[in-house]
């Protein structure tokens, strides 16, 4: 990290592009605390970060009841999973036009995108993990008594949930990854309109500041995630 | 009226059941009861369908023909891998306490668990991170706790020690005195069935049907050395055709 910092540092003072071009970690660092008094920053982080949250958890809301309902069904499966293969190959991002013409410019869209990103990523996983639980499970439910909404709560629920968090963690990443592109093009704030809009007013300094803060918080939010991991009841999804 | 009488008094009974699996035959007409409170013990050659077997007796599978008919609760003991890898130890073991209402009465089933496969300090351990071994003894704990009417063994001690073998032997025996329960047990071992059980059925090669029935009547816990014990497990390797080999031979007949 600190080599990297050095590198861009002696590449800025050499001017092997021109300054306007590439701003030095110097300008960089005074943009930032500018962006910071502003008070703009902050503005768009909670844009993005509610965005994010919103669609994610729709997503998830949406995406795990109806995996558990096609893992559980095959019928279903049968009929729904190749249109939720199509939709998962889809890149979200060719959605942004419909998206814009339909909910305008500002929190809806992005939303939208980013449930797009998020939803069918999030069934898939769902699907599969409850379709792989193995069968002597519910053998020993039945045999001990678990029935209906039991059996959901303490035998399929807990069987799924290592795989749905290893699910959850790569889809917030790509969710996360999507609303700056959201946001550039059907935006009014949050980071990825501030890097749009530091690009228009070249203000270089400023877009480096976006690119930052957008990966901080992207690793932030996995780290935060990595802890479900931990949870004493899915280590063992995790440990062989 | 009758029939449901007979039921009542046979919690298990196979009526001409053959099994099979597209062309493979595996099981062929057999007939089998057992006796309320019965201890009986399976043993045959691998693969010559004990746990299609037991797949039968405990609704799991169903008979290509002939009729299974079982009276009461049953719990089986899976080889492995049949605990919940969610739960710790202790509430894997409670699953088996759960319709136990009052707490003071589950606390103590609990730990007469604990004492009988001696795990104490592996309480809040998780499934994973216990030997095969411990877990096979986690399952067993968990089928034996509170109320069931019928047990289906598959093979529980297989993956445990010798001594630490023997010793689930005479706590099971010890168990089932003071909870007397209907037992069918498949295992490999000839001497842990003349250990353990009132009446061993033999099978045959696949398609399996019943080769031999040999009863037992001394009280349990029985030494693996005792007489009676010595003499089945005898006439069990006898029938399997490995009297005359020498004694390195029934050795590893024993551990087969």
């Amino acid at each position: 990290m600190f080599l990297i910092v050095v590198l861009w540092g002696v590449l800025s003072a050499l001017t092997v592009f021109p300054s306007s071009l590439f701003p030095s970690p110097l300008d960089v660092v005074r943009g930032f605390l500018e962006e910071i008094q502003s008070g703009r920053l902050l503005d768009d982080i909670i844009a993005s970060l509610f965005r994010v949250c919103t669609g994610f958890a729709i997503a998830a809301g949406a995406g795990v009841p109806l995996g558990l309902v096609l893992g559980h069904r095959a019928r279903f499966r049968q009929a729904l999973l190749p249109l939720v293969n199509f939709f998962r190959s889809l890149s979200p991002l060719a959605w942004i036009p419909f998206a814009i013409l339909w909910f305008g410019i500002g929190d809806l869209p992005a939303i939208f995108l980013i449930f797009m990103a998020s939803f069918f990523p999030i069934v898939l996983a769902t699907t599969a993990a409850v379709a792989s639980i193995p069968t002597i499970y519910f053998r020993v439910a039945e045999d001990y008594g678990l029935g209906g909404s039991q059996l959901l709560r303490e035998v399929t629920l807990p069987a799924i949930l290592p795989q749905v968090i290893t699910a959850l963690r790569v889809t917030a990443g790509l969710a996360w990854v999507v609303v700056v592109a959201a946001e550039m093009i059907a935006g009014r704030d949050g980071l990825g309109f501030a890097i749009w809009d530091a690009r228009n007013g070249l203000r270089m300094d400023l877009l480096v500041v976006g690119m930052i803060v957008i990966g901080a918080i992207g690793v932030v939010v996995d780290r935060l995630l990595v802890r479900l991991m931990l949870l004493p009841s899915v280590r063992w999804g995790y440990e062989r | 009226m009758n029939v449901s009488r007979e039921d009542l008094t046979e919690p298990l009974r196979l009526a001409s059941v053959s099994r099979s699996f597209d062309s493979l035959e595996v099981l062929r007409d057999m007939s089998l009861e057992v006796r309320r409170g019965e201890f009986v013990a399976i043993v045959g050659p691998s693969g010559c369908g004990k746990t299609t077997l037991l797949n039968l007796l405990s609704g799991f599978d169903r008979p290509t023909s002939g009729t299974v008919t079982r009276t009461g609760s049953t719990r089986m003991v899976y080889q492995q891998d049949g605990l919940f890898p969610w739960l710790t130890v202790r509430e894997n073991i409670e699953m088996g306490l759960r319709h136990v209402q009052d707490n003071a009465e589950r606390m103590r089933q609990l730990a007469e668990m604990f004492d009988l496969i001696n795990l104490h300090g592996f309480a809040e351990h998780y499934p994973h991170q216990l030997s095969g071994g411990m877990r096979q003894r986690v399952e067993l704990a968990r089928a034996l706790a509170g109320e069931t009417d019928i047990m289906l063994l598959d093979e529980p001690f297989s993956a445990l020690d010798y001594l630490t073998r023997l010793r689930m032997r005479e706590e099971l025996a010890r168990l089932l005195e003071t909870r007397p329960r209907t037992v069918v047990l498949v295992t490999h071992d000839i001497e842990e069935a003349a250990q353990l059980a009132d009446r061993i059925i033999v099978l045959t090669e696949r398609p399996a049907c019943i080769r031999m029935e040999l009863r037992l009547t001394v009280p349990r816990p029985r030494s693996p050395v005792q007489a009676e014990v010595v003499d089945a497990v005898q006439r069990i390797l006898a029938e399997l055709g490995l009297e005359n080999e020498t004694d390195d031979r029934l050795v590893r007949a024993n551990i087969n």
